[in-house]
C-alpha cells in the first residue's frame, strides 16, 4: 500500500464513508473501492455483498486469482434530539457500551453545558446540525423532546438516511398523531413502519434511567441483529 | 459541534498510526489478518502496524505470533516485497511462537511505500 493510498482510506474512514481496500494477494496491487463503485463481474458481486455483511474476506477468481477485501463500515454512533433528563441517563450508558453520542436540542435551557458534562452537546436546532453532520445507516436516531416542532424532521431525514435505528418517545396516541402528520408529509407506510414505538425494549422501565437502559438495548438489538449491519461495530471499547 | 469526529489516532487505530509514522519518515510494514479458521482470537480484517525499529502498535492474534510478526516485517521492510504468512497449531514453527488456542491465521505483510 502507498502512503497516498493509506492517506485516502484514513480521509474515507474519518467522513465515515463505507470503503473496501482490495490487494491482491499475488501481485501485492491494491485499490480502494467506495460502496455503490464496481462492476457487476463476479468480484462486483462479493464486493457488494461483503459491504452488506461487513466481514472482510477472501475472493478468489476463476484465474487462481486470490483477492483480499478489507471492508472498513463506520463506527455506530447514536444521535439524539432533545437535552431531557432520560438522555442524561443515555449518554453514560453509551459511552459504556461503545458508541459515540451526540444530543441535539435548539433549546437552551435544557441542552446546558452543565446538565451534560462531557457529552458532546449540541444547543441548535436539528436540521442545521444534520445538514453539517448528515445522518447515515451507521447511525441511531432517538428522538425523545415530545415536541413535534424538534422531532419531526429529524425523524423524516432518519428515515430517508436508513439510520439502522430510529426510534421516537411517546404513548401509543402520540405515535398515532406522529404518524399521521410524517404520512401527510409524504413519509411512506413501509419507512413509518420502522420507527420503534413505545421506544426501547419492552422490560416495564418507567424512570428515565430504566427507559434509557430499555432505549440502549434496543439499539444493540438493532444493530447486532439486522442481517445487512450485523457486522458494524461499535467503537472498541 | 466543534469537536469533529475524528479517529482516534492516539491509542487504537493502527490504521492512523500507520499513517503518522509514514509521515515522519519512518519505514512502515503493515500486517493484516486475511484469512482464519477455528478460534482465532481477532477477526480478518485487524491490523498489526511494525516500524523499521521494530515498534509496532495494534495486533493480529491475542499476542500469540505479534513477536514472529514484527521479525517478518523487518525482511519486508528489506526487500520491499509482500508476504502472506501462516500460522497455526498444525505448524511446528507457529507452535512454537503460540498460536496455541487451537486456530489458524494468515498473515499479510506489507511496506507502506511506493
Amino acid at each position: 500500500m502507498t502512503p497516498e493510498l493509506l492517506r485516502e482510506l484514513n480521509a474515507a474512514r474519518r467522513e465515515r464513508r463505507a470503503v473496501m481496500h482490495v490487494t491482491d494477494l499475488e501481485t501485492g496491487h491494491d485499490r480502494l473501492v467506495y460502496e455503490g463503485d464496481g462492476e457487476d463481474d463476479d468480484l462486483g458481486k462479493v464486493v457488494k455483498r461483503t459491504f452488506r455483511s461487513g466481514k472482510s474476506v477472501i475472493f478468489e477468481g476463476e484465474d487462481g486469482q486470490r483477492y483480499f477485501l478489507n471492508v472498513h463500515l463506520p463506527p455506530a454512533r447514536i444521535v439524539v434530539i432533545g437535552a431531557v433528563h432520560i438522555s442524561q441517563a443515555l449518554a453514560p450508558i453509551a459511552r459504556i457500551a461503545g458508541f459515540d453520542l451526540t444530543i441535539v436540542d435548539p433549546r437552551t435551557a435544557f441542552a446546558s453545558p452543565e446538565r451534560f458534562a462531557g457529552v458532546d452537546l449540541v444547543a441548535e436546532w436539528p436540521d442545521e446540525v444534520l445538514e453539517a453532520r448528515p445522518l447515515d445507516r451507521f447511525t441511531a436516531l432517538v428522538a425523545v423532546t415530545h415536541d413535534p416542532k424538534i422531532d419531526d424532521g429529524p425523524l423524516k431525514a432518519a428515515l430517508a438516511a436508513e439510520c439502522f435505528y430510529v426510534g421516537a418517545l411517546g404513548s401509543r396516541k402520540t405515535h398515532g398523531r406522529r404518524v399521521e402528520r410524517l404520512s401527510e408529509a409524504g413519509v411512506k407506510d413501509a419507512a413509518l413502519e420502522r420507527i420503534a414505538a413505545p421506544i426501547g425494549l419492552d422490560i416495564g422501565a418507567a424512570s428515565p434511567g430504566e427507559i434509557a437502559v430499555a432505549i440502549m438495548a434496543e439499539i444493540i438489538q438493532a444493530l447486532r441483529k439486522r442481517e445487512p449491519l450485523a457486522n458494524a461495530s461499535a467503537k472498541q471499547a | 459541534m466543534e469537536s469533529e469526529q475524528t479517529i482516534d489516532t492516539s491509542t487504537l487505530d493502527p490504521l492512523a498510526m500507520a499513517e503518522e509514522w509514514s509521515a515522519e519518515g519512518r519505514k512502515v510494514a503493515l500486517a493484516t489478518v486475511v484469512e482464519t479458521w477455528g478460534s482465532a482470537p481477532r477477526p480478518t480484517g485487524s491490523h498489526l502496524v511494525i516500524d523499521g525499529e521494530g515498534n509496532f502498535h495494534g495486533s493480529v492474534s491475542g499476542g500469540c505470533v505479534e513477536g514472529a510478526v514484527v521479525t517478518e516485517a523487518a525482511d519486508v521492510l528489506e526487500s520491499g516485497t509482500p508476504r502472506l504468512l501462516e500460522f497455526g497449531v498444525a505448524d511446528e514453527t507457529a507452535w512454537r511462537v503460540g498460536l496455541s488456542c487451537g486456530g489458524k491465521i494468515r498473515v499479510y505483510v506489507e511496506p507502506v511505500s511506493r
